[in-house]
């Protein structure tokens, strides 16, 4: 009995892995995998308004699954890539871009990584220097472990 | 000397930058709508209360009105629909509401129960509607004008405060009614 028990458990959680892998959050499959590809691309892209570090394509709420739809819609209705962000943008805004759009607001999104590395550079340029202008007061050479 | 000027004057920088985002940071993480100042959304749906008739969003041109997004599995909701009797009561501007993804026999029971604060209830069963709202958790309120334009949004259950400061002063002819 105990094992009839255990078994069917097991089963039922093999049969749930089993789902999960073969199709993670969205089954969605297009006709044309030319459609399909750019389908991954675009529900990669854009954030899920709900859990907002998800994207649409990994979000297993209501309203991902209604967007992915939309955008699976939108696909064999022939609107292009950029359509269909200007649909998201349009109703909610740059934050559903994960990539978001260089402009006035989001410039130093963009600009900071450049910024901070530049300024790092710096900072290692200098320290650099002043070690090597340390350098010359120190000429004697090296004693090979004189002790022993 | 300048050894500590530096490191301190980049700790200054990232304490001002941090402060600025905690200063900024939006209560519950709400996102700016960029439907404000926008036309609001066009839509025709069922009428909750007589499926044979559609509330179509053209009869609402012409006045203010608050448009309501809602549904009974919304815990939220609930939580908020007080205020929605307040604002009834008050009479300044109809609500409209948008039962969205919702059963309606539940929603016309949740309003029997509860009370029922709005003008009219369009039924939005795909949620086709709510994503030309742009609305991504219920409850969410936004005001428009009569000349169709979205003039604020409220993300998460409307109350007193929210109502009697930052929705009936943006109401010309309707200043703060005390609070």
């Amino acid at each position: 009995m105990r094992r009839q028990l255990t078994g069917a458990l097991l089963g039922v959680l093999l049969a749930l892995g089993g789902a999960r892998t073969a199709h993670a959050v969205d089954p969605t499959q297009l006709p044309d995998p030319r459609l399909q590809a750019r389908y991954l691309a675009l529900t990669h892209e854009f954030r899920c308004m709900q859990c907002q570090n998800e994207s649409l394509a990994d979000s297993p709420v209501e309203l991902a699954a209604d967007l992915r739809a939309e955008v699976r819609d939108m696909l064999l209705a022939g609107k292009s890539d950029a359509q269909i962000r200007a649909f998201m943008v349009a109703r909610y805004g740059d934050f559903i871009l994960f990539r978001p759009r260089f402009n006035a607001r989001t410039a130093w999104v963009w600009l900071a990584p450049g910024v901070l590395l530049l300024a790092g550079a710096l900072v290692c340029v200098r320290v650099l220097r002043q070690r090597a202008a340390l350098l010359p007061a120190d000429t004697e050479p090296v004693q090979e472990d004189a002790r022993t | 000397m300048s050894r500590f000027l530096l490191p301190l004057a980049v700790f200054a920088l990232l304490v001002a930058v941090l402060a600025m985002g905690i200063r900024h940071a939006p209560e519950k993480g709400v996102i700016p709508s960029p439907l404000i100042g926008r036309p609001a959304p066009q839509f025709a749906l069922p009428d909750l209360a007589d499926a044979a008739h559609i509330v179509d969003s053209h009869s609402l041109a012409g006045h203010w009105y608050l448009f309501n997004v809602w549904g009974t599995w919304c815990v939220e909701c609930r939580a908020e629909h007080d205020t929605l009797l307040e604002v009834r009561k008050a009479g300044v501007v109809p609500l409209v509401g948008l039962d969205w993804k919702d059963n309606d026999s539940d929603a016309r029971e949740w309003l029997e129960q509860l009370g029922d604060p709005y003008q009219v209830v369009a039924v939005d069963h795909n949620g086709r509607a709510a994503i030309d709202w742009g609305v991504y958790g219920a409850p969410e309120t936004f005001l428009v004008n009569p000349q169709g334009i979205v003039v604020y949004k409220y993300v998460g259950p409307l109350t007193h405060d929210v109502w009697t400061h930052d929705i009936l002063p943006l109401v010309p002819g309707h200043p703060v009614a005390g609070s």
